[in-house]
């Protein structure tokens, strides 16, 4: 068995996993800073290197001993160089290479979203016979720093079709809960609350683009606010409100589940449509989706029912971050002997294409 | 800040976000290495579009998303070595936190630094820097402020004036 251990570190999660073979999950441990984090609303990133550096021995040791392997049992190591904050990303691509440059193994950079992608290829315990993706498939990556259409014709081949032209979507799921009043962070917040609203109280706007499969999600949350706006008899500025350990004033009246359906809606619609068109017109055999906003249920619901293609997502445990797919990806590098060499730097704006 | 238009100071309304994005363009046509754009407006007032703008007018490749997650995002122009820096403080409510990621470190490089909600870091500007403040009139209007502060500032905003206005 080729067991591959797989860190990442790119955000606010400290991660490390073992995989066997790209596709047995030995260990898969993460340790979440978002209770630190959530008084601010999102990552605070000098605040998350310190976590890193305090939490990445112990995530690491605890991922060997839960797969019962000893280091001479690895075949390589993996880590995220980036996209992501420099000083996250350094904790985890130093602690690396220490590793690898101490065990003799193989060093492997792995790109954050590429990891995501590829956290579909993971056999999942309980789920039947496993079946790898085909080629070519569409690839909707959705989380709170990135949106992208990617299509991919084989291992390590992709073409990026589209991307938000402004905000990420779950940065807007973050921003609208936080307007709405509710904890963060806002995916989770929103799909709850969304559970008892209409999703057609509010005609909130769907920003189509024509002719391109790039996204925007910064109108909507514009107009979100004014509507918030309109029942606050005075709201206070966003500015006023971002007090930490204090949760922003309700506003009297305001129909948070119907307003909350209705974004959450209008982001399913444009996401699941464009994903639609582009798997159409590329004549894919399957959809993936991967990144945290994939765990949303109307948005895997939205999918499967429109897309004609198979559309696969990860389990919510392995579509928010964690390192498995950094192993996964770490086991194809090395299948093709595609190795990083010892001068491997943290890329903060690393693109996948 | 004063309402009141004087030699230091623009006051304008536009009618669109591709305006809104033209007038960012202008100005990023004119600035310089080190120069600090404090951008202050409230959420959907169009401060993230109009440094999509300013990325234009400085000549930078690829698209401008809004850096909220990240805090800072890097842009390289796509000739020579000069570093844009967008910085967005939504989620900082203090100096001291804003100075624990190394806030100072951007605003005195060589860098250009746009930074949204800038009003939150006032103590730790530059005394010369550049203040562009948006408001919401309508649901495509929005009055745009542009005041110059230091001597660094005054002839900038000249050229913007005659270039966009020709005033």
């Amino acid at each position: 068995m080729t067991n591959i251990l797989g860190i990442e570190t790119s955000c606010d999660e400290t991660a490390a996993a073992v995989v066997a073979d790209g596709r047995i999950i030995r260990s898969n441990v993460v340790a979440s800073q978002v209770d630190l984090h959530a008084q601010y609303g999102g990552i605070f990133p000098e605040m998350a290197s310190r976590q890193h550096i305090l939490n990445i021995m112990p995530v690491i040791q605890q991922a060997m001993d839960d797969a019962h392997l000893n280091w001479d049992d690895l075949a390589a190591v993996a880590v995220t160089y980036g996209p992501g904050l420099p000083g996250s990303l350094l904790v985890g691509v130093n602690m690396a290479k220490g590793l690898a440059y101490g065990r003799g193994l193989p060093l492997i950079g792995v790109n954050h979203i590429e990891a995501h992608v590829y956290t579909n290829w993971l056999e999942i315990p309980g789920s039947g016979q496993y079946r790898a993706p085909e080629f070519p498939l569409l690839c909707l990556i959705v989380s709170g720093g990135h949106t992208e259409l990617i299509l991919m014709r084989d291992h390590g081949r992709y073409e990026r079709l589209g991307g938000t032209i402004d905000d990420a979507a779950g940065e807007a799921f973050d921003k609208v809960g936080r307007l709405l009043g509710l904890s963060y962070p806002g995916g989770p917040a929103i799909e709850q609350a969304a559970k008892l609203g209409n999703s057609t109280a509010f005609d909130l706007p769907r920003a189509w683009l024509k002719d391109s499969y790039d996204f925007s999600f910064s109108g909507l949350k514009t107009a979100v606010l004014r509507v918030v706006q309109k029942y606050g008899d005075e709201i206070t500025s966003p500015a006023e409100r971002a007090v930490p350990g204090e949760s922003p004033p309700p506003v009297r009246n305001l129909p948070v589940s119907d307003l909350a359906a209705s974004f959450q809606a209008a982001v399913v619609d444009v996401l699941t449509e464009k994903t639609r068109w582009a798997a159409e017109a590329y004549g894919v055999r399957q959809v993936l989706l991967a990144g945290g906003v994939a765990a949303n249920r109307l948005l895997r619901q939205m999918m499967i029912e429109r897309v004609e293609v198979p559309v696969l997502c990860p389990p919510p445990y392995l579509s928010t971050d964690n390192a498995t797919g950094v192993a996964v990806v770490g086991y194809y590098r090395l299948q093709a002997g595609q190795t990083s060499g010892w001068d491997l730097d943290v890329e903060p704006n690393l693109r996948l294409v | 800040m004063s309402p009141i238009l004087n030699e230091r100071t623009l006051d304008f309304i536009s009618h669109s976000p591709a305006q809104t994005r033209r007038i960012g363009a202008r100005l990023g046509a004119l600035v310089e290495r080190g120069d600090v754009l404090c951008l202050v407006g409230e959420l959907g007032t169009g401060k993230t579009c109009l440094v999509q703008g300013l990325g234009r007018g400085l000549e930078i490749e690829g698209p401008i998303t809004s850096p909220t997650f990240t805090l800072i995002n890097e842009y390289r122009h796509a000739r020579d070595e000069l570093t844009f820096y967008h910085i967005d403080l939504y989620r900082v409510s203090n100096v001291q936190e804003a100075l624990d990621f190394g806030l100072e470190d951007y605003l005195y490089g060589d860098g250009v630094c746009a930074i949204e909600w800038a009003e939150r870091v006032e103590p730790v500007l530059p005394e010369e820097r550049l203040w562009i403040n948006l408001r919401y009139l309508d649901v495509n209007k929005r009055g745009i402020l542009i005041r110059a502060d230091g001597a660094r500032y005054d002839p900038l905003l000249r050229e913007l004036k005659r270039l966009a206005f020709g005033i």
